[in-house]
């Protein structure tokens, strides 16, 4: 669309900036501020400068974080993609099971996070939950509150769970799109399952999916709620991930300046990626 | 044996009802119209299974809900006395505790408090600014559209504990407002962003129309433009809903009584000594009843939500 340049324009942005500034940028100067300070308690700072970036760059601990982090995310996307694409074109396009697949697969979507962990964390007990019953009676050694792989496991099943149904609705979306002529053509050439897949819906889909890769990556790689509830990031540090790692330094043991620059590493890391999304995108509506 | 023969007499009956326009299409005359309805009827034959994978899908997602609700009819001994795939003895014991008492329901309320009020204000933001970005280009435009995705992908536990100092300067903690406020944080670009999208779809020329015939801004944006986009703020406000309702970390760091959501009350029980598992149950059940109320009327278009407004 034919957008006319107008100045103006911005009075009626400026609320939205106002009130994003007062939630994202004051609250960004704070932290920015932590991070270049130290103290002795009381309300004492001084300059510290670029020292607690250097401890953090330095240190195992927040490289170890960030490894689990990106283990995990690049398991979640090796999961979920392939899964999703798989339901979505395995659904119904029309009658009555449409609207059922719909909300039952989006169910899980609105369930806050905690209680997400909660679902999972009852579901996977030894004594009382049925995952962890069957496991047990079936004669499998689980226990996700003492062995690591299985704590990793369990929080993969449940991430899986929770924001696999993203994936199939933007891939089922991006498959309604699709006018039947496009079938048409392909069943007068005799085209096979999988070129119909590869030829016509792949790249429908090609749009939707790159939605879907980067939501599911940041939102990954910014999981806090539903791990921390479930193992609270153990058994020992085996799935204590950015966030949980970033709370229990802040909250935990108070340590500001570490913390701060740590904040600031993760969200640099994460405005890249926002970057890359937006170029990505834009480039994308470009070239259509 | 019935069973296959009554199956197999089906799948005669079948054929023949899609033989018919098959024939159809060879009275017509041509041989490609017979290939083309013979490879439709094959292709009709795959998909009478169509269903086993989306309900496979759906056992594996219903599962675990299904337990939570099993384990809120039962009383803790029999949760933690006998295993059992459904309540022997349902009991409302659990549902019963947490309306009775202030402390549990309080919670819900404050909830949906602050869920409304974040709502109200992020939809009534990003209105004017979403259509700004759909009809106009100015300074800066596509900075501010790419600032406010960031804030969408900010991670909460940067901002919980520069959110607690902040609100504590104001004397605002424990208080719904400071809740609504902060999950603008999310809330307003995502709403932007979806709203940019649906606005989009609507052609200028029924906005030159409008001023042509005498309508002034203000009248036509809220006579005629935004009944048009009745559907995008629906489902801006039903993200909007959903984003808050379901965010913890932020909304836990915020408030101590006052204000306190259910989920955060949820997790002090849990840490309680003599966990008591049914009422943990039930309450989790009500915090999923919300979403799956209003998720009827978004079904259509949740991914182009999820998707901001973008597909």
């Amino acid at each position: 669309m034919e957008k006319t340049w107008n100045n103006k324009a911005w009075l009626m942005v400026l609320p939205v900036l106002v009130l994003v500034a007062f939630s994202a940028v004051i609250p960004l100067m704070t932290v920015v501020n932590y991070s270049v300070q130290d103290t002795f308690g009381g309300n004492q700072f001084f300059w510290a400068g670029a020292e607690w970036f250097q401890e953090m760059l330095h240190s195992d601990r927040f490289w170890a974080a960030m490894g689990r982090n990106l283990i995990f995310s690049a398991i979640i996307l090796a999961i979920q993609i392939p899964l999703g694409i798989f339901i979505a074109l395995n659904m119904p396009r029309k009658g009555w099971g449409v609207p059922v697949c719909l909300v039952l697969m989006a169910l899980p979507l609105l369930i806050p996070w905690n209680v997400v962990g909660t679902i999972w964390q009852v579901f996977g007990r030894i004594d009382i939950g049925l995952l962890g019953y069957t496991l047990h009676a079936l004669g499998f050694d689980y226990n996700y509150v003492n062995d690591p792989f299985d704590a990793w496991v369990t929080v993969i099943i449940m991430d899986v769970w929770h924001w696999t149904s993203l994936v199939v609705l933007l891939c089922y979306a991006g498959l309604v799109s699709i006018p039947d002529a496009f079938y048409q053509a392909a069943k007068i050439d005799g085209a096979s399952r999988w070129a119909v897949f590869r030829y016509i819906q792949l790249p429908k889909m090609q749009r939707v999916l790159l939605i879907a890769v980067l939501l599911r990556f940041m939102d990954s790689f910014m999981i806090y709620t539903e791990p921390f509830v479930v193992t609270g990031g153990g058994p020992g540090n085996s799935t204590t991930f950015l966030s949980i790692d970033l709370v229990k330094m802040a909250v935990g043991q108070f340590d500001l300046g570490p913390a701060a620059a740590m904040s600031i590493i993760y969200f640099l890391i994460v405005l890249l990626l926002s970057w890359v999304f937006y170029t990505v995108m834009t480039n994308y509506d470009v070239e259509k | 044996m019935t069973d296959t023969s009554e199956a197999v007499v089906s799948t005669d009956k079948d054929k023949m009802m899609r033989n018919a326009p098959a024939t159809e299409g060879v009275a017509h005359g041509s041989s490609a119209d017979a290939a083309l309805a013979r490879r439709m009827r094959r292709r009709g034959e795959e998909s009478r299974f169509w269903w086993v994978v989306p309900t496979i899908y759906i056992i594996f997602l219903m599962l675990p809900i299904y337990w939570l609700i099993n384990m809120s009819f039962k009383s803790n001994q029999e949760i933690l006395g006998a295993f059992s795939l459904w309540p022997q003895n349902p009991t409302l014991r659990n549902y019963g505790v947490i309306f009775t008492d202030p402390s549990w329901y309080k919670g819900y309320i404050n909830s949906i408090i602050y869920v409304v009020m974040n709502t109200a204000i992020s939809i009534s933001v990003a209105l004017p600014a979403a259509y700004a970005f759909s009809r106009y280009r100015f300074l800066g435009d596509k900075h501010l559209f790419f600032w406010l995705l960031t804030n969408r992908m900010a991670p909460p536990a940067v901002f919980a504990l520069p959110f607690f100092q902040l609100y504590s300067a104001f004397g605002l903690i424990d208080t719904h407002i400071a809740v609504a406020l902060a999950h603008c944080l999310f809330n307003v670009p995502l709403a932007v962003w979806i709203l940019e999208g649906f606005m989009s779809g609507v052609p200028k020329e029924i906005d030159e129309t409008a001023y042509i015939d005498g309508y002034s801004f203000p009248r036509f944006f809220v006579k005629i433009f935004v009944p048009l986009i009745a559907s995008g703020i629906g489902v801006a406000a039903f993200f909007c809903f959903m984003f808050s309702w379901v965010e913890l970390l932020i909304a836990r760091t915020l408030t101590t009584t006052d204000a306190k959501p259910i989920a955060a009350i949820m997790t002090r029980t849990v840490s309680a000594s003599g966990m008591d598992w049914g009422v943990l149950a039930a309450a989790g059940v009500l915090t999923i009843i919300p979403g799956a109320l209003v998720i009827w009327f978004v079904r259509n278009y949740i991914a182009k939500g999820f998707a901001l407004g973008r597909v």
